[in-house]
């Protein structure tokens, strides 16, 4: 861990002495450490003391930490119960969290109620933490529906497929809390990848522009189906952020606590007026990027492995037990619960009632449509025919 | 009533619509302080603030995009994408979101957004910013398409068109924007309906179909042609998408022919969509082919030679000779081959 002076060095504000007599300004960093992550758990289960963010996780006893161990083993247990799931024909395709946890219950459980997540479509963690009905998770990969859940019920958009259209929305959404004169905050959740895609780059303008109450939470999870980090950013991907004009922070993802301290100062400058901020929880994606893909094609082993000794459950429970709280009691109800959750999960996917035909209609429009009314109308009598000829023997 | 050009109805349609929700918001490029490169928007920063008519980043996916996430907000956000050729950049978010999210959320999420299009040529711009896009949009399911072609329905349609959950494309067209005419600005809105076609001139002969900036070539071709004792009876659709295909098929059924006309290529263009459907609707009352009178399938030329490929009144009466099996009543003679 950086030990800077004022140990907020993590945080980028822009480039300061970056640059040379010259005027180029270099793409280094501005000093030495800057690049490292905030991490106030180490991956063998230390905590480490922080000048600047241990305040703003101080009120996180042995109880909440206990509390967020059991989020991500239900988080976890949710996304191996929805592989099985998989595998066993009763889903499509489902995207594995594997590894991603901390980093999305670290932030999850920053947030509050009344703020709004735009979401790619691996935050089931952060639907977890937003209170999402479980089966909800499964619709649209049970191929029911093209969404889950009424957005407005959580205050969770529901999952985004276009890489990185959502920070737009959130960014809207958050010039929209500006006129409503609310201090609630627009949270959206991107990959690595998203990036580098134009609308990722306008939302930083425009949060820019506008100082709009948002947050980017981007999950650097070092590959984006079979392309690398770096093949994408030459530069740490939070050190973009700054030329926007909007603060930014690298934080462990697999620290959970870190990913709530970085979070909450995120969303407390943002319901303050003071704008936007970028996070990047460099974390890692150590399953496939769906259940169809295949990452042995394209990564070394030994990369997995590597990042099999930084995870983000195995490091909180050794925190737990040399604090004394990962006792029998605690881990067997850890797990009932999980049991629980999974059980729940798999009920409601096998028994999710199938959609009617005349549903492929519905909601196209919030109004009558003549054309789409009457081409529904057809259909309706023409499927009403083939019973009609069964009724008439005919079949 | 009160005589007003086209941009100046829209102006006023905005600003009624402004005053009547506060919701309404408005995002583009210089349509603040400038009050938009057409002055379409002008006065209404200074009338209604900053925080409701936002000067943007120069970013048409990041305007669109954040047009979304303000409707999700529960604003109705009005959007002016500067120039036809520029909303391309922004295209992803109105197909794969704006026209989507309410299918996509089961009708939880409304997007209530208007995307205000200058549209068309004939005003001797470079490449971009004479183009005529609809088609795109008319084929996405889950937009609404209008195109107004006189000040009275640019002032109607505009807050007909703020009015709709459904997001809306607002196709003006933009050589019209100085034409004059009467508007009622004390009209009763919920009286009329912005996805009804209007027979603007009756006519038993021809049915001459077209929208926006062609609808005053069309009436005008329908008065020369009087002169030849053609009866051609126009109809503006107003509407594109959905069309109101009961007021083409009355007409049909009546004159037994049909040219449509649009300044917008030919290939897979609205034309081609209103021909099938009504040769569907209406075969056994066809006496003819239905005849397209379009723009060629070409990019928008340059501006000397823009006239060459918008159709104008020659070229439409032309195409209501050939729908009557008449030789040109300009030239005296038949086309050789087949009808183009």
């Amino acid at each position: 861990m950086t030990q800077d002076g004022d140990q907020r060095g993590q945080e980028f504000t822009g480039g300061d002495d970056a640059g040379s007599a010259s005027g180029l300004v270099l793409p280094g960093p501005s000093r030495p450490g800057a690049d490292d992550p905030v991490q106030l758990i180490d991956p063998s289960g230390v905590r480490h003391p922080h000048g600047h963010y241990d305040s703003l996780v101080a009120d996180v006893d042995g109880a909440a930490l206990q509390k967020l161990y059991e989020d991500m083993v239900v988080v976890r247990r949710i996304d191996a119960e929805a592989t099985a799931l998989q595998r066993q024909g009763e889903l499509a395709l489902w995207p594995p969290l594997l590894g991603q946890e901390a980093a999305q219950i670290g932030s999850g459980r920053a947030l509050r109620s009344d703020d709004f997540v735009f979401s790619s479509y691996r935050e089931n963690g952060v639907a977890y933490c937003r209170g999402v009905d479980l089966a909800d998770i499964l619709r649209v990969w049970r191929g029911n529906a093209s969404s889950g859940w009424d957005p407005y019920t959580i205050n969770m958009a529901t999952p985004q497929v276009i890489i990185g259209a959502q920070t737009l929305h959130a960014t809207g959404y958050a010039m929209g809390i500006i006129n409503d004169g609310a201090d609630s905050v627009a949270v959206t959740y991107f990959g690595d990848g998203a990036t580098s895609q134009g609308d990722v780059n306008e939302a930083l303008v425009f949060a820019a522009s506008y100082q709009a109450p948002v947050v980017f939470f981007c999950q650097n999870n070092h590959w984006a189906i079979s392309e690398p980090v770096g093949l994408q950013a030459h530069v740490p991907i939070a050190r973009r952020a700054p030329g926007f004009g909007i603060p930014s922070v690298r934080v462990d993802g697999n620290d959970v606590l870190a990913c709530l301290a970085v979070t909450r100062e995120a969303l407390a400058r943002a319901r303050s007026g003071g704008g936007p901020t970028f996070i990047e929880a460099v974390t890692y994606r150590m399953g496939p990027h769906t259940t169809a893909d295949d990452p042995t094609r394209y990564r070394d082993p030994n990369e997995l492995e590597d990042w099999v000794a930084r995870d983000p459950l195995a490091r909180l429970a050794t925190l737990l037990d040399s604090l004394g709280l990962l006792e029998a009691d605690y881990t067997d109800a850890v797990k009932a619960r999980a049991d629980a959750v999974a059980a729940e999960l798999r009920e409601g996917c096998v028994s999710m009632p199938e959609p009617a035909p005349s549903d492929v209609f519905r909601h196209v429009y919030s109004a009558p449509n003549s054309e789409l009314d009457r081409q529904q109308d057809h259909y309706e009598r023409y499927l009403a025919s083939f019973d009609q000829a069964a009724q008439e023997g005919r079949r | 009533m009160s005589t007003m050009t086209f941009g100046r109805a829209i102006n006023a349609g905005l600003r009624r619509a402004m005053d009547d929700d506060p919701k309404v918001v408005l995002l583009g490029e210089d349509i603040g302080r400038l009050g938009g490169v057409f002055r379409i928007t002008d006065g209404l920063q200074k009338d209604f603030g900053a925080h409701r008519v936002l000067d943007t980043p120069l970013a048409e996916a990041g305007i669109m995009g954040t047009a979304v996430g303000m409707a999700y907000r529960g604003y109705r956000p009005v959007v002016e994408i500067q120039f036809d050729g520029f909303i391309y950049p922004a295209f992803d978010q109105i197909v794969s979101q704006v026209a989507k999210l309410h299918y996509r959320t089961r009708g939880a999420v409304r997007m209530p957004i208007t995307i205000r299009v200058p549209f068309g040529g004939g005003i001797g711009s470079p490449e971009h910013h004479s183009e005529s896009p609809e088609a795109y949009f008319t084929h996405t399911s889950g937009l609404r398409v209008v195109s107004p072609s006189n000040p009275q329905d640019a002032y109607s349609m505009i807050q007909q068109a703020i009015a709709s959950d459904d997001p809306v494309l607002y196709f003006e067209p933009k050589r019209r924007y100085h034409v004059k005419g009467e508007v009622d600005e004390a009209e009763d809105l919920s009286a009329s309906d912005m996805g009804a076609a209007r027979v603007v001139t009756e006519g038993s002969d021809v049915t001459l179909v077209t929208y926006g900036p062609l609808v005053p070539t069309a009436r005008d071709a329908a008065i020369a042609a009087s002169d030849d004792g053609i009866s051609i009876e126009v109809i503006d659709l107003r509407s594109l998408a959905p069309i109101d295909f009961p007021t083409v098929e009355a007409s049909v059924r009546k004159t037994g022919r049909l040219v449509v006309t649009h300044e917008a290529a030919r290939s897979g263009g609205l034309g081609a969509e209103i021909a099938a459907s009504i040769t569907e609707r209406c075969f056994d009352y066809l006496e003819h082919a239905p005849v397209r009178v379009t723009g060629f399938d070409i990019p928008y030329p340059y501006s000397k030679l823009e006239f060459h490929h918008l159709p104008d009144l020659d070229r439409i009466l032309d195409g209501v000779d050939r729908v009557l099996r008449r030789p040109n009543s300009l030239s005296g003679l038949d086309m050789e081959g087949p009808a183009q």
